[in-house]
């Protein structure tokens, strides 16, 4: 049940408990133990929300910084990750294979606030080596979701 | 012209679908639960690759019987599947659609006068295409309380010295049963006393939620004596490519083949390298469509109980057949009303043979969302019928 459940619940957190017992052909209870299982051990680590802001009026902007860092002697990139995580603005970090070492997505209101919290934040840091801005001008896709069309039906209405 | 047209085709029955169709497309926001077709698009890949064969022009005819690559695949994948080998050269065909197997499959085999058995309700090509073979179709009426299954018994009664040839529609549209092991064993039974042969339309195969679909050419004698047809339609949301394929005995692979030639050439080049896709690289797409329509299944019988609906549960295909006898309406007075009350399409159950009088065909090729809402305007139809069955 383990798998089934978290595919349904990544696409949809907002379903109710009892709609999901029924398409898994379980009990309500083994659901409602199964979830409270899966955030004990931290498989389920929040349930968001997607929005598409392009859609309010709201100002956003996003980037992706590639940022290349000199690892630490017994800590290796865990140190330098977490002095970035801990900014309220970073929205992810990864580590990387490739060419850089992390990626790290941002959010801010404005490309000033961005590129503030690049120049005087992130570059100073003494181990960051070279940052890469990228900033985000369009989301086709995201979650797995297509934002920029909307499903349309275009079967036949009825057929044998 | 004086008799410009031929009898014979004058004389088939239109398909009973068709007359619904006809009131459902005139109504624009009519929500419909009446497709029998997947709600999923082909998958990317198998449709890049067909893309990427149009790009390297590969634009011309393929051999009458298909891309030998094809035929080896299918050939893999039914050995994968059911542990039956089938010579590619020889005994694989790709056709234009499962349903054109089932033409030139009962063309091949039946003699002016021989009785092919149709198994019913049942998907709306089986009898035209017999009586167009010249074959007298015998229908065999499959009862709700076995499940809509088969029974050795009632295939017995049907047999006659003219049966040449019984058809199998198993997981079945429209009521979604499948045929278990032991079901199959004890028809195959009756089949080789009798001699007869069989056309077996597995075209839902991939899409059983019980156990793993069981062909009946994995059962003893029934291999040499069956034409199996299957094809890329619903397992791989493929319906508007149109491919196909039968397997069978070379020799009616041989004739088949010979009317294939003369009426169709060769099946779409391009939907055949597809389908080379599909069959290596498909199989997670598969289960993926699999596993979301099980869970609509779930969602559907489940709504059936609470509203009091008579249903078996059924584990193929993606329909289910409720039955609505209990509103002493016909299936297409019942699906008629409701379609005017509450702009749902349901297609009655009479559409897929007489027998299904009693029942509908919900289709849960939609997604969880449509369902809910179209179940739920259902839910107030049926209480609604209660009410006035009262007050009478």
């Amino acid at each position: 049940m383990r798998e089934e459940l978290l595919a349904v619940i990544e696409r949809n957190s907002r379903i109710d408990l009892k709609e999901l017992a029924v398409i898994l052909g379980v009990e309500e209870m083994d659901v409602v133990n199964e979830l409270q299982a899966l955030e004990d051990e931290g498989i389920v680590c929040g349930y968001h929300t997607m929005i598409d802001w392009e859609k309010t009026s709201i100002e956003k902007v996003s980037a992706l910084i590639e940022v290349r860092v000199t690892p630490q002697r017994g800590q290796g990139f865990d140190n330098i990750a977490e002095r970035i995580y801990k900014y309220p603005e970073v929205t992810s970090v990864y580590l990387i294979s490739g060419g850089f070492d992390l990626l790290v997505t941002l959010e801010g209101k404005s490309l000033k606030e961005i590129s503030g919290f690049v120049s005087d934040k992130l570059s100073t840091l003494d181990s960051v080596l070279s940052t890469a801005t990228h900033f985000i001008l369009k989301k086709y896709k995201d979650h797995g979701t297509v934002l920029t069309k909307k499903y349309e039906d275009v079967r036949e209405k009825v057929s044998p | 012209m004086k008799d410009m047209l031929s009898k014979q085709v004058v004389g088939l029955k239109p398909s009973g679908i068709r007359k619904f169709f006809d009131i459902v497309s005139e109504m624009e926001d009519a929500i419909s639960l009446g497709v029998g077709e997947p709600d999923f698009d082909t998958p990317w890949h198998i449709r890049d690759e067909g893309i990427y064969s149009l790009e390297k022009g590969r634009t011309f005819y393929t051999s009458n019987s298909g891309l030998m690559e094809l035929r080896q695949e299918i050939s893999n994948y039914i050995k994968r599947k059911q542990g039956v080998t089938y010579d590619p050269k020889h005994e694989v065909l790709i056709t234009v659609g499962g349903s054109e197997a089932i033409d030139i499959g009962l063309r091949a085999v039946v003699n002016p006068g021989d009785e092919v058995l149709i198994p019913q309700p049942s998907y709306v090509s089986y009898e035209p295409c017999a009586i167009m073979a010249g074959a007298v179709p015998v229908i065999i009426e499959l009862k709700a309380e076995n499940e809509f299954r088969l029974t050795a018994e009632e295939l017995e009664e049907a047999i006659t010295d003219r049966t040449k040839v019984l058809i199998l529609p198993f997981p079945n549209n429209p009521t979604g049963a499948i045929m278990e092991r032991k079901d199959l064993e004890a028809i195959a039974g009756v089949i080789r006393k009798h001699d007869i042969l069989v056309m077996s339309d597995e075209i839902y195969a991939e899409l059983t939620y019980k156990e793993k679909h069981v062909s009946i050419v994995e059962i003893e004698g029934m291999r040499e004596r069956t034409i199996l047809i299957n094809g890329f339609s619903k397992s791989y949301a493929m319906t508007g490519w149109r491919l196909g394929y039968a397997c069978g005995p070379k020799e009616i692979i041989e004739q088949m083949t010979k009317l294939h030639q003369f009426a169709i050439m060769c099946a779409p080049t391009t939907s055949q390298y597809a389908a080379v896709e599909a069959l290596r690289n498909g199989d997670e797409d598969v289960a993926e469509m699999r596993t979301a329509y099980n869970q609509r299944r779930r969602f559907l019988i489940h709504a059936f109980r609470e509203m009091g609906l008579e249903c078996f549960e059924p584990f193929g295909a993606f329909y289910v057949f409720p039955c609505i006898k209990e509103f002493g309406m016909t299936s297409e007075e019942f699906a008629e009303r409701f379609l005017a009350e509450e702009k749902v399409a349901v297609v009655p159950g009479t559409a897929f043979g007489d027998c299904g009088e009693g029942f509908l065909r919900i289709s849960y090729a939609y997604s969880l969302d449509n369902l809910k809402l179209a179940i739920g305007k259902l839910a107030d139809f049926v209480e609604r019928l209660r009410r006035e069955e009262k007050k009478d």
